[in-house]
Protein backbone atom coordinates (compact mmCIF):
# COMPACT_ATOMS: atom_id res chain seq x y z
CA UNK A 1 0.00 0.00 0.00
CA UNK A 2 1.45 3.30 -0.97
CA UNK A 3 -0.05 5.99 1.51
CA UNK A 4 -0.12 9.99 0.27
CA UNK A 5 1.19 13.40 1.72
CA UNK A 6 2.52 16.08 1.30
CA UNK A 7 6.33 15.78 1.91
CA UNK A 8 8.75 13.12 2.93
CA UNK A 9 11.47 13.78 4.94
CA UNK A 10 14.42 11.90 5.17
CA UNK A 11 16.14 11.75 8.57
CA UNK A 12 14.36 12.94 11.66
CA UNK A 13 17.63 14.74 13.33
CA UNK A 14 16.81 18.22 14.91
CA UNK A 15 16.50 19.74 11.50
CA UNK A 16 14.06 17.28 9.93
CA UNK A 17 12.00 18.12 13.06
CA UNK A 18 11.94 21.74 12.80
CA UNK A 19 11.02 21.22 8.79
CA UNK A 20 7.97 19.92 10.43
CA UNK A 21 6.75 22.95 12.13
CA UNK A 22 7.73 25.29 8.95
CA UNK A 23 5.99 23.03 6.68
CA UNK A 24 3.06 22.72 9.08
CA UNK A 25 2.56 26.41 9.49
CA UNK A 26 2.03 26.86 5.55
CA UNK A 27 -0.59 24.21 5.97
CA UNK A 28 2.16 21.10 4.30
CA UNK A 29 1.69 17.47 6.17
CA UNK A 30 4.84 15.67 6.39
CA UNK A 31 6.22 11.88 6.43
CA UNK A 32 9.47 11.05 8.35
CA UNK A 33 11.76 8.55 7.97
CA UNK A 34 14.85 7.16 9.65
CA UNK A 35 17.16 4.25 10.03
CA UNK A 36 17.36 4.42 14.11
CA UNK A 37 14.75 2.98 15.71
CA UNK A 38 13.89 6.53 17.72
CA UNK A 39 13.63 10.68 16.29
CA UNK A 40 16.46 13.26 17.41
CA UNK A 41 19.25 11.80 15.14
CA UNK A 42 23.15 12.19 16.38
CA UNK A 43 21.31 14.49 19.13
CA UNK A 44 19.45 11.24 20.35
CA UNK A 45 22.08 8.85 19.54
CA UNK A 46 25.55 9.91 19.90
CA UNK A 47 25.04 12.78 22.79
CA UNK A 48 21.85 12.71 24.61
CA UNK A 49 23.08 13.19 27.83
CA UNK A 50 26.14 15.80 26.34
CA UNK A 51 25.35 19.93 26.70
CA UNK A 52 25.12 21.86 24.26
CA UNK A 53 25.31 25.53 24.34
CA UNK A 54 24.90 27.46 20.57
CA UNK A 55 20.86 26.88 20.57
CA UNK A 56 19.48 30.63 20.48
CA UNK A 57 17.55 31.44 23.99
CA UNK A 58 18.55 27.59 25.54
CA UNK A 59 22.21 28.62 27.32
CA UNK A 60 22.26 25.17 27.58
CA UNK A 61 20.22 22.30 26.76
CA UNK A 62 21.04 18.46 26.36
CA UNK A 63 20.82 16.10 22.92
CA UNK A 64 18.35 14.72 24.49
CA UNK A 65 16.32 17.63 25.46
CA UNK A 66 16.23 19.50 22.48
CA UNK A 67 14.66 16.68 20.67
CA UNK A 68 11.85 16.52 23.34
CA UNK A 69 11.13 19.64 23.06
CA UNK A 70 11.15 20.03 19.31
CA UNK A 71 8.61 16.99 19.46
CA UNK A 72 6.92 18.84 21.95
CA UNK A 73 6.93 21.75 19.30
CA UNK A 74 5.73 19.89 15.87
CA UNK A 75 3.65 18.18 18.00
CA UNK A 76 0.06 19.85 16.44
CA UNK A 77 0.94 18.87 12.96
CA UNK A 78 0.54 15.60 13.63
CA UNK A 79 3.72 14.14 11.77
CA UNK A 80 3.55 10.26 10.59
CA UNK A 81 6.90 8.76 11.65
CA UNK A 82 8.24 5.88 9.81
CA UNK A 83 11.81 4.23 11.79
CA UNK A 84 14.04 1.80 11.73
CA UNK A 85 14.20 2.02 7.86
CA UNK A 86 15.85 3.59 4.99
CA UNK A 87 14.62 5.04 2.25
CA UNK A 88 16.71 3.47 -0.61
CA UNK A 89 14.65 4.33 -4.05
CA UNK A 90 12.83 7.50 -4.93
CA UNK A 91 11.02 7.96 -8.49
CA UNK A 92 9.44 10.52 -10.26
CA UNK A 93 4.88 10.21 -10.39
CA UNK A 94 2.92 12.19 -11.73
CA UNK A 95 2.14 13.20 -8.22
CA UNK A 96 5.85 13.83 -7.40
CA UNK A 97 7.99 11.57 -6.08
CA UNK A 98 7.60 7.61 -4.40
CA UNK A 99 9.78 6.94 -1.74
CA UNK A 100 10.31 3.50 -1.19
CA UNK A 101 12.24 2.14 2.24
CA UNK A 102 14.56 -0.99 2.89
CA UNK A 103 11.17 -2.69 4.50
CA UNK A 104 9.33 -2.02 1.55
CA UNK A 105 7.15 1.25 2.94
CA UNK A 106 6.31 3.31 -0.04
CA UNK A 107 5.07 6.76 0.56
CA UNK A 108 4.02 9.61 -2.59
CA UNK A 109 5.05 13.11 -2.03
CA UNK A 110 4.97 16.37 -3.70
CA UNK A 111 8.79 17.09 -2.20
CA UNK A 112 11.47 15.56 -1.04
CA UNK A 113 13.29 17.12 1.87
CA UNK A 114 17.11 15.62 2.43
CA UNK A 115 17.43 16.34 6.17
CA UNK A 116 20.17 13.17 6.91
CA UNK A 117 22.77 14.51 8.64
CA UNK A 118 26.04 13.00 8.20
CA UNK A 119 24.13 9.99 6.69
CA UNK A 120 22.32 6.72 8.02
CA UNK A 121 23.72 4.84 11.52
CA UNK A 122 24.89 1.63 10.17
CA UNK A 123 26.80 -0.46 12.34
CA UNK A 124 30.12 0.08 12.48
CA UNK A 125 32.03 -2.95 11.10
CA UNK A 126 35.56 -4.05 12.24
CA UNK A 127 38.44 -3.47 9.26
CA UNK A 128 39.34 -7.21 9.12
CA UNK A 129 40.28 -8.65 5.49
CA UNK A 130 37.56 -10.67 3.81
CA UNK A 131 34.52 -10.19 6.46
CA UNK A 132 32.34 -9.19 3.93
CA UNK A 133 32.19 -12.69 2.66
CA UNK A 134 31.39 -13.64 5.84
CA UNK A 135 28.56 -10.99 6.52
CA UNK A 136 24.91 -12.52 6.69
CA UNK A 137 26.29 -16.21 6.82
CA UNK A 138 28.80 -16.25 9.90
CA UNK A 139 29.01 -12.94 10.96
CA UNK A 140 25.87 -10.47 11.45
CA UNK A 141 26.39 -7.16 12.99
CA UNK A 142 22.24 -7.27 14.10
CA UNK A 143 20.53 -9.78 14.99
CA UNK A 144 16.62 -10.23 13.62
CA UNK A 145 16.26 -13.87 14.01
CA UNK A 146 17.40 -15.21 16.93
CA UNK A 147 16.51 -19.16 16.94
CA UNK A 148 19.28 -19.40 14.29
CA UNK A 149 21.59 -19.39 16.96
CA UNK A 150 20.10 -22.22 18.80
CA UNK A 151 22.82 -24.61 20.49
CA UNK A 152 25.25 -22.76 18.38
CA UNK A 153 29.12 -21.41 18.94
CA UNK A 154 29.01 -17.66 18.76
CA UNK A 155 31.87 -15.06 19.82
CA UNK A 156 30.68 -12.24 20.74
CA UNK A 157 32.42 -8.99 20.13
CA UNK A 158 32.41 -5.24 21.82
CA UNK A 159 31.95 -3.74 25.22
CA UNK A 160 28.85 -1.49 25.15
CA UNK A 161 25.33 -2.62 25.61
CA UNK A 162 24.33 -4.53 22.71
CA UNK A 163 27.30 -7.07 23.04
CA UNK A 164 26.26 -7.55 26.89
CA UNK A 165 22.81 -7.97 26.30
CA UNK A 166 22.90 -10.21 23.57
CA UNK A 167 25.65 -12.32 25.70
CA UNK A 168 23.38 -12.65 28.04
CA UNK A 169 20.10 -13.23 26.64
CA UNK A 170 22.01 -16.08 23.46
CA UNK A 171 23.80 -17.48 26.72
CA UNK A 172 20.33 -19.22 27.40
CA UNK A 173 20.26 -21.49 24.39
CA UNK A 174 24.06 -20.99 22.51
CA UNK A 175 27.53 -21.51 23.91
CA UNK A 176 28.87 -17.58 23.96
CA UNK A 177 32.37 -16.30 23.91
CA UNK A 178 32.58 -12.81 24.55
CA UNK A 179 35.81 -10.64 23.49
CA UNK A 180 36.14 -7.35 24.32
CA UNK A 181 39.83 -5.15 24.12
CA UNK A 182 39.91 -4.82 28.51
CA UNK A 183 38.07 -6.41 31.29
CA UNK A 184 36.07 -3.12 31.80
CA UNK A 185 32.57 -2.33 29.85
CA UNK A 186 30.89 0.91 28.98
CA UNK A 187 27.17 -0.93 29.07
CA UNK A 188 24.78 -0.89 31.81
CA UNK A 189 26.11 -1.99 35.28
CA UNK A 190 23.03 -4.26 36.16
CA UNK A 191 24.28 -6.19 32.48
CA UNK A 192 27.65 -6.31 33.08
CA UNK A 193 27.20 -7.92 36.77
CA UNK A 194 24.89 -10.52 35.15
CA UNK A 195 27.46 -11.16 32.40
CA UNK A 196 30.01 -10.95 35.26
CA UNK A 197 27.93 -14.16 37.02
CA UNK A 198 27.77 -15.85 34.00
CA UNK A 199 31.00 -16.00 33.93
CA UNK A 200 31.74 -17.26 37.45
CA UNK A 201 29.12 -19.94 36.72
CA UNK A 202 30.78 -21.05 33.61
CA UNK A 203 28.00 -20.68 31.46
CA UNK A 204 29.83 -18.23 28.62
CA UNK A 205 33.81 -17.80 28.60
CA UNK A 206 35.53 -14.09 28.40
CA UNK A 207 38.68 -13.52 26.43
CA UNK A 208 40.52 -10.42 26.33
CA UNK A 209 41.59 -9.29 22.97
CA UNK A 210 40.60 -7.67 19.61
CA UNK A 211 39.98 -9.80 16.40
CA UNK A 212 42.48 -9.81 13.54
CA UNK A 213 41.70 -12.35 11.09
CA UNK A 214 39.06 -14.82 9.99
CA UNK A 215 38.90 -17.52 7.45
CA UNK A 216 36.94 -20.34 6.57
CA UNK A 217 37.28 -23.68 7.94
CA UNK A 218 35.22 -27.12 7.22
CA UNK A 219 31.11 -26.50 6.84
CA UNK A 220 30.00 -23.56 7.96
CA UNK A 221 32.53 -22.68 11.13
CA UNK A 222 34.93 -19.97 11.05
CA UNK A 223 37.81 -19.32 12.78
CA UNK A 224 38.82 -16.09 14.23
CA UNK A 225 42.65 -15.06 15.40
CA UNK A 226 42.75 -13.06 18.01
CA UNK A 227 45.28 -11.24 20.26
CA UNK A 228 46.12 -9.22 23.25
CA UNK A 229 49.06 -8.01 25.16
CA UNK A 230 50.22 -11.66 26.02
CA UNK A 231 49.01 -13.47 22.97
CA UNK A 232 47.55 -14.33 19.45
CA UNK A 233 45.04 -17.30 19.32
CA UNK A 234 42.51 -18.52 17.61
CA UNK A 235 39.07 -19.51 18.57
CA UNK A 236 36.47 -21.65 16.71
CA UNK A 237 32.63 -20.77 16.12
CA UNK A 238 29.61 -21.17 13.91
CA UNK A 239 29.05 -17.11 14.40
CA UNK A 240 30.50 -14.16 14.73
CA UNK A 241 28.62 -11.04 16.19
CA UNK A 242 30.63 -7.85 16.39
CA UNK A 243 28.65 -5.11 18.42
CA UNK A 244 31.02 -1.80 17.73
CA UNK A 245 28.13 0.46 18.08
CA UNK A 246 26.89 2.64 14.98
CA UNK A 247 28.70 4.93 12.19
CA UNK A 248 27.49 7.34 9.81
CA UNK A 249 27.54 7.20 5.92
CA UNK A 250 25.88 8.71 2.99
CA UNK A 251 24.05 5.58 1.77
CA UNK A 252 21.70 5.14 -0.90
CA UNK A 253 21.11 9.37 -1.25
CA UNK A 254 24.55 9.14 -3.59
CA UNK A 255 22.84 6.85 -5.82
CA UNK A 256 19.46 9.52 -6.73
CA UNK A 257 21.76 11.42 -9.27
CA UNK A 258 22.32 14.82 -7.17
CA UNK A 259 25.14 17.03 -7.44
CA UNK A 260 27.84 16.70 -4.59
CA UNK A 261 30.56 18.47 -3.57
CA UNK A 262 32.45 15.90 -1.05
CA UNK A 263 29.71 13.41 -0.27
CA UNK A 264 27.74 16.77 1.00
CA UNK A 265 24.29 17.88 -1.69
CA UNK A 266 24.73 21.31 -2.93
CA UNK A 267 21.82 23.56 -2.78
CA UNK A 268 21.41 27.38 -3.68
CA UNK A 269 20.60 29.68 -0.41
CA UNK A 270 17.24 30.99 -1.34
CA UNK A 271 15.39 27.75 -1.31
CA UNK A 272 17.41 25.24 -0.56
CA UNK A 273 16.61 23.12 -3.52
CA UNK A 274 19.15 20.58 -4.89
CA UNK A 275 20.32 20.09 -8.65
CA UNK A 276 16.86 18.09 -8.83
CA UNK A 277 13.49 20.04 -8.61
CA UNK A 278 11.16 19.30 -5.90
CA UNK A 279 14.34 17.87 -3.76
CA UNK A 280 15.22 19.75 -0.81
CA UNK A 281 18.08 19.85 1.06
CA UNK A 282 18.74 21.07 4.73
CA UNK A 283 20.84 20.72 7.68
CA UNK A 284 24.56 18.87 7.84
CA UNK A 285 23.80 16.80 4.52
CA UNK A 286 24.25 20.08 2.27
CA UNK A 287 26.83 22.36 0.82
CA UNK A 288 26.41 25.88 0.04
CA UNK A 289 29.35 28.64 0.20
CA UNK A 290 30.18 29.50 3.77
CA UNK A 291 28.06 26.74 4.49
CA UNK A 292 28.25 26.42 8.71
CA UNK A 293 27.19 22.61 10.14
CA UNK A 294 25.14 24.38 13.40
CA UNK A 295 21.68 23.35 13.95
CA UNK A 296 20.84 26.87 14.17
CA UNK A 297 21.72 26.98 10.30
CA UNK A 298 19.42 23.95 9.55
CA UNK A 299 17.07 25.75 11.03
CA UNK A 300 16.88 28.81 8.97
CA UNK A 301 17.01 26.56 6.04
CA UNK A 302 14.32 25.05 6.78
CA UNK A 303 11.89 28.16 7.11
CA UNK A 304 13.15 28.89 3.54
CA UNK A 305 12.73 25.44 2.06
CA UNK A 306 9.20 25.88 3.31
CA UNK A 307 8.67 28.90 1.30
CA UNK A 308 9.56 26.91 -1.90
CA UNK A 309 8.14 23.81 -1.23
CA UNK A 310 4.24 25.96 -0.39
CA UNK A 311 4.90 26.46 -4.35
CA UNK A 312 5.41 23.05 -5.46
CA UNK A 313 1.72 22.03 -2.95
CA UNK A 314 -0.14 24.70 -3.33
CA UNK A 315 0.69 26.21 -7.10
CA UNK A 316 -2.15 27.96 -6.78
CA UNK A 317 -2.32 29.91 -3.89
CA UNK A 318 -0.28 32.95 -2.31
CA UNK A 319 1.64 32.20 0.35
CA UNK A 320 1.41 35.09 2.23
CA UNK A 321 3.88 36.08 5.40
CA UNK A 322 2.68 35.85 8.77
CA UNK A 323 4.32 35.30 12.19
CA UNK A 324 2.79 33.35 15.16
CA UNK A 325 2.64 35.87 17.99
CA UNK A 326 0.16 37.88 15.74
CA UNK A 327 -1.52 35.78 13.59
CA UNK A 328 -4.84 33.65 14.93
CA UNK A 329 -4.80 30.89 12.06
CA UNK A 330 -1.12 30.04 12.43
CA UNK A 331 -2.24 29.89 16.50
CA UNK A 332 -5.17 27.90 15.93
CA UNK A 333 -2.71 25.69 14.29
CA UNK A 334 -0.49 25.56 16.76
CA UNK A 335 -3.54 24.83 19.36
CA UNK A 336 -2.73 27.96 21.30
CA UNK B 1 54.85 28.77 16.43
CA UNK B 2 55.28 25.65 17.82
CA UNK B 3 54.89 21.86 16.24
CA UNK B 4 53.56 18.89 15.75
CA UNK B 5 54.63 15.76 13.87
CA UNK B 6 52.45 13.84 12.34
CA UNK B 7 52.65 10.37 10.47
CA UNK B 8 49.23 9.93 8.18
CA UNK B 9 47.46 6.87 7.01
CA UNK B 10 50.06 6.00 4.10
CA UNK B 11 52.77 6.70 6.26
CA UNK B 12 54.35 10.23 5.90
CA UNK B 13 55.25 12.47 7.87
CA UNK B 14 55.06 16.42 8.47
CA UNK B 15 55.40 18.92 10.52
CA UNK B 16 52.38 21.14 11.13
CA UNK B 17 52.29 24.31 13.41
CA UNK B 18 49.73 24.97 15.99
CA UNK B 19 47.78 26.77 18.52
CA UNK B 20 47.35 25.51 21.74
CA UNK B 21 44.26 26.88 22.15
CA UNK B 22 42.76 24.30 19.82
CA UNK B 23 42.52 20.08 20.63
CA UNK B 24 44.61 18.10 18.39
CA UNK B 25 41.66 16.77 16.50
CA UNK B 26 40.68 20.55 15.28
CA UNK B 27 44.28 21.05 14.46
CA UNK B 28 44.36 17.85 12.53
CA UNK B 29 40.95 18.24 10.92
CA UNK B 30 42.04 22.25 10.01
CA UNK B 31 44.79 21.06 8.41
CA UNK B 32 43.50 18.85 5.26
CA UNK B 33 43.94 15.63 7.50
CA UNK B 34 41.73 12.55 6.93
CA UNK B 35 40.36 12.36 10.34
CA UNK B 36 36.39 12.19 10.43
CA UNK B 37 35.44 12.80 13.68
CA UNK B 38 31.91 12.59 13.23
CA UNK B 39 30.26 13.56 16.78
CA UNK B 40 32.11 17.36 16.38
CA UNK B 41 34.81 16.77 19.14
CA UNK B 42 32.37 16.15 21.87
CA UNK B 43 33.82 12.69 22.58
CA UNK B 44 30.29 10.61 21.36
CA UNK B 45 32.15 8.66 18.58
CA UNK B 46 35.53 7.43 18.22
CA UNK B 47 36.27 8.78 14.90
CA UNK B 48 39.22 10.64 15.70
CA UNK B 49 41.99 7.78 17.08
CA UNK B 50 45.33 8.47 16.70
CA UNK B 51 48.81 6.88 18.07
CA UNK B 52 50.39 9.01 20.51
CA UNK B 53 54.22 8.45 20.10
CA UNK B 54 55.19 6.33 23.18
CA UNK B 55 57.95 9.06 24.31
CA UNK B 56 54.63 11.45 24.71
CA UNK B 57 52.01 9.13 26.51
CA UNK B 58 53.50 10.56 29.73
CA UNK B 59 53.20 13.66 28.85
CA UNK B 60 49.88 13.82 28.31
CA UNK B 61 46.76 14.24 30.68
CA UNK B 62 45.53 10.74 31.46
CA UNK B 63 42.58 9.93 29.48
CA UNK B 64 39.28 9.76 31.78
CA UNK B 65 36.41 7.17 31.78
CA UNK B 66 34.43 8.47 29.26
CA UNK B 67 37.29 8.35 26.44
CA UNK B 68 38.68 5.21 27.54
CA UNK B 69 35.13 3.96 26.99
CA UNK B 70 34.29 5.16 23.39
CA UNK B 71 37.54 3.64 22.01
CA UNK B 72 35.90 0.39 22.69
CA UNK B 73 34.42 1.29 19.14
CA UNK B 74 37.66 1.95 17.59
CA UNK B 75 39.54 -0.89 15.95
CA UNK B 76 43.28 -1.58 16.56
CA UNK B 77 43.44 -0.15 19.68
CA UNK B 78 46.87 -0.11 20.95
CA UNK B 79 48.18 0.97 24.23
CA UNK B 80 49.00 4.43 23.21
CA UNK B 81 46.13 4.95 21.50
CA UNK B 82 43.77 8.41 22.34
CA UNK B 83 41.03 10.08 20.85
CA UNK B 84 42.36 13.12 19.47
CA UNK B 85 39.41 15.56 20.56
CA UNK B 86 40.12 15.21 24.37
CA UNK B 87 44.02 16.00 23.87
CA UNK B 88 44.54 19.59 24.61
CA UNK B 89 47.23 20.91 23.15
CA UNK B 90 50.06 23.82 25.38
CA UNK B 91 52.90 25.39 24.13
CA UNK B 92 54.83 21.92 26.21
CA UNK B 93 53.39 19.40 23.67
CA UNK B 94 55.83 21.38 20.92
CA UNK B 95 57.50 18.84 18.68
CA UNK B 96 54.88 15.85 19.86
CA UNK B 97 54.72 13.05 17.57
CA UNK B 98 51.20 11.37 16.70
CA UNK B 99 50.30 8.91 14.02
CA UNK B 100 46.12 8.82 12.63
CA UNK B 101 45.04 5.26 13.17
CA UNK B 102 43.65 3.35 10.59
CA UNK B 103 39.63 4.14 9.58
Amino acid sequence: MTEKTDVVIIGAGPVGLFAVFELGLLNIKCHLVDNLDKVGGQCAELYPEKPIYDIPSRPVVTGQELTDELIKQINPFKPKFHLNQQVEKIAKTEYGWIVETNIGTKVEAKCIVVAAGAGSFVPRKPPIENIESFENKSVFYAIRDKSIFKDKKLLIAGGGDSALDWTNELSKDSNVTLIHRRKEFRAAPDSVSKMQELETKGKIKFLKGQIKKISKIQDSRIMLEYENDEERSNIEVDYLLPFFGLKMELGPIAEWGLNLHENLIKVDTEKFETSTPSIFAIGDINWYPGKLKLILSGFHESALMAQEVFKYCFPDKKNIFRYTTSSKELQKKLGV
Amino acid sequence: MPKLIITDRSGKKSEIEYDSNFTLMETLRDNGYDIEASCGGCCACATCHVYIDEKWTNKLKNMDDDEESMLDQAFDVKNNSRLSCQIELSEELDGLEIEIAPE
